[in-house]
């Protein structure tokens, strides 16, 4: 390769980087402002409890019929696997566990960002590009405080809800699956499950997990409508980011807060 | 109070540094008068408006608004002075996920604490100055585009601003809509005691409403005067622009090189 | 969408949410674990600790009356140092036994106490004297083996 593509593939790179750094940078700073400029959100609460709708109860039937599946495959899967050591009653601690600090929160996240988040910022990237935002801004409302607050509050809001149903949903579809369907003692499923889950350490993990979650997916989604190119391409390619930059970052959080949460034992 | 709503004496702007939009832009729009800027696509007229509107600060020069110079004013003053001024965007602007109602109501709302029953007699009265109080309780996606513009120009004028400022509003209407527009800002102008300035390239229609008008050509202030000496005037692209001329000062080929050469043809 | 309609779905929503949360922490989870009792905290040294680990049970006849707090090793006496904390509710004498003990052939291990015939009831702070390690299973089968050779050559000698 002659020299110039190798020097120019490195500026690209660096470039790259520094585009990202800049734009992490931006981003914080737009996080501040409008934390601090969320009184009208907090104070105006009806504005707030709408986007609880459009983001938590819209988001429901997914939500539910999600965590049904994934509580019933894990229901099928882990009594194939336990039954093997004959361990096949601990099938309600291996389903609620795995739902509770886990499953829960990220994949009702990874649906949550696809669904809400993806939703928040074309709303958001389309009132820009329509001069909606604009117009609010000539008519002396700030745009941050009564369009976009509210819908950061309200994912936030929605989010650890929305990952408690699904953990609930999940461990009924393992119940369905395992006692009523297999056949595994009905006390030992949830007398084990009992047992095995601890109230702080396994249910309040998860939920602080799911917190971070809607706090990581809610600023991504805002701060990517708000910034979009005001086309229809750029508030399409916004969209796309918003899911991909949300699903990366749960996952990525996810792996910090487990190794903060669950280094169990002696690993200290 | 000075005679003059708007001085914009030796401004300059550019959106990237090195890159100027504007030269030396001097206009003086006195009270009370309905002026035009006018120029072709992209000349930078839109921009002019903008930094009347305060939106943007000239990079050079200064402009004067409502007494008030826009280069020093912090976020609580520019809001004060956004609230004399009423703006009226290229597509009308109106909050989609609102009725036509809300719509006019949303400043009222938001900068005033009168009584809904006040509010509503209100934003029936500025809906029956534009004609359409009987679509109150409609959807802006349902209505057309000259509707839609109407609705916002009752928007725009809600607080009885002192300054309106029209971005292109009769782009893209039917004949009648263009008429009714016309007649609606001419009124408006007049009824209010405002100040009004549109930006436009729809020379003739403008013509016969404005009190002055001013032409921008790639961003420099090439002519000025009352709408008969316009008409009647001698300059070339004047005289181009306000005729309608495919050929003049401004050229109909885009820059490109020899024909021949792009034909591929041998050296003739 | 009327505003009594979102307000009706929003409560809704988070009623069911909390409602989620509710069922998660009692019906799934071991919200008896979750007392605000007071506990206090005994110590124990073993020789060895097997795979005992922080927040392993405290069981004594089978139930849990505790929680092992911290695993330290001493290194004036080369033994592991057990730090437990025990449920405020459940008095021991302060000659009880620890052993750390395995829940099914390959469970996780646990303390296990037995409560001996004091008097004198155990103190936050109070070191038990008695205890007994984990079966590390090499050592098991060590001894096995050693106890079968001897069998062995037992059994030659007599012949």
């Amino acid at each position: 390769m002659s020299e110039n593509a190798v020097r120019g593939f490195f500026e690209r790179i660096g470039r790259g980087v520094t585009a990202r750094m800049w734009q992490l940078g931006y981003g914080a700073r737009f996080l501040f402002y409008l934390v601090v400029h969320s009184g009208t959100a907090l104070r105006r609460f009806r504005l707030t409890m709408r986007e609880v709708y459009y983001a938590g109860v819209l988001s429901l039937v997914i939500i539910l019929v999600s965590g049904l599946f994934v509580g019933m495959v894990l229901g099928l899967q882990g009594y194939e696997t336990l039954q093997r050591f004959g361990a096949s009653e601990s099938l309600g601690v291996l389903v609620a566990l795995s739902l509770v600090r886990e499953l829960g929160p990220v994949v009702a996240g990874l649906l949550f960002a696809s669904r809400a988040g993806s939703a928040i910022t074309a709303e958001i990237g389309l009132m820009k590009a329509t001069e909606q935002i604009s117009a609010m801004e000539m008519m002396a409302v700030d745009p941050i405080a009564r369009v976009v607050a509210p819908r950061f509050w309200g994912g936030v809001l929605s989010m650890p809800l929305l990952a408690a149903l699904f953990s609930a949903m999940g461990i009924f579809g393992g119940y369905i699956v395992g006692v009523e369907l297999i056949g595994i003692d009905r006390g030992a499923f949830w007398s084990q499950m009992q047992a095995a889950v601890d109230v702080r350490e396994d249910i309040l993990n998860g939920v602080i997990k799911s917190v971070v979650f809607g706090l990581a997916v809610s600023w991504i989604a805002v701060f990517e409508g708000y910034d979009a190119t005001p086309t229809a391409e750029g508030v399409s390619r916004a969209t796309t980011r918003t899911v991909v930059t949300s699903s990366l970052a749960i996952l990525a959080l996810d792996f910090v807060l487990t190794a903060l949460m669950f280094t169990g034992g002696n690993a200290r | 109070m000075s005679d003059s709503v708007v001085e914009i004496e030796n401004v300059s702007f550019g959106y990237q540094a090195g890159r100027r939009v504007l030269h030396e832009i001097d206009m003086r729009v006195p009270r009370g008068k309905l002026v035009g800027i006018m120029g072709q696509s992209g000349c930078g007229k839109t921009t002019l408006l903008r930094i009347i509107g305060a939106a943007l600060r000239p990079t050079e020069g200064s402009a004067r608004v409502l007494d008030v110079l826009t280069n020093e004013l912090d976020g609580d003053a520019l809001y004060a002075l956004r609230c004399k001024m009423g703006m009226l965007f290229q597509f009308g602007a109106l909050f989609t996920d609102m009725s036509v109602f809300d719509n006019v109501a949303f400043q009222m709302r938001e900068h005033t604490d009168l009584p809904e029953d006040q509010i509503h007699d209100l934003v029936m009265m500025k809906l029956q100055a534009v004609g359409l109080r009987g679509a109150a309780r409609r959807m802006p996606s349902e209505l057309s585009g000259g509707m839609a513009r109407r609705v916002a120009l009752a928007r725009a004028s809600a607080l009885d601003p002192q300054l309106m400022l029209y971005d292109e509003p009769f782009t893209g209407l039917d004949p009648i809509s263009f008429g009714v527009i016309a007649r609606l800002i001419r009124d408006m102008n007049d009824s209010l005691g405002a100040t009004s300035i549109i930006v436009t390239h729809d020379v003739q229609e403008a013509l016969d409403i404005v009190d002055y008008c001013y032409f921008v050509a790639d961003g420099r202030m090439v002519a000025e005067g009352e709408p008969h000496a316009v008409r009647d005037s001698g300059q070339p692209f004047v005289e181009q622009f306000v005729h309608g001329k495919a050929d003049g000062p401004v050229p109909f080929h885009y820059q490109a090189p020899a024909y021949g050469a792009d034909l591929e043809l041998e050296s003739a | 969408m009327n505003r009594s309609t979102i307000d009706l779905w929003v409560g809704l929503f988070v009623a069911a949410g909390f409602g989620a949360l509710l069922f998660l922490a009692l019906k799934v989870g071991n919200l008896a674990s979750f007392t605000t009792n007071e506990s206090y905290q005994v110590q124990a040294k073993f020789a060895n600790i097997g795979g005992l680990k922080i927040r392993a049970p405290v069981k004594s006849a089978g139930v849990v009356v505790g929680r092992v707090a911290g695993i330290h090793f001493d290194t004036e006496t080369y033994e592991a140092i057990v730090t437990m904390n025990v449920d405020g509710r459940y008095k021991f004498p302060r000659d009880t036994s620890a052993k750390v003990l395995t829940s099914g052939l390959l469970g996780e291990q646990y303390v296990g106490l037995e409560a001996g015939g004091d008097g004198m009831m155990l103190k936050n702070g109070d070191r038990l004297r008695l205890t007994q390690s984990a079966v590390v299973l090499e050592n098991l089968i060590g001894q096995f083996l050693y106890n079968k050779a001897a069998e062995g050559s037992e059994g030659k000698d007599k012949k």
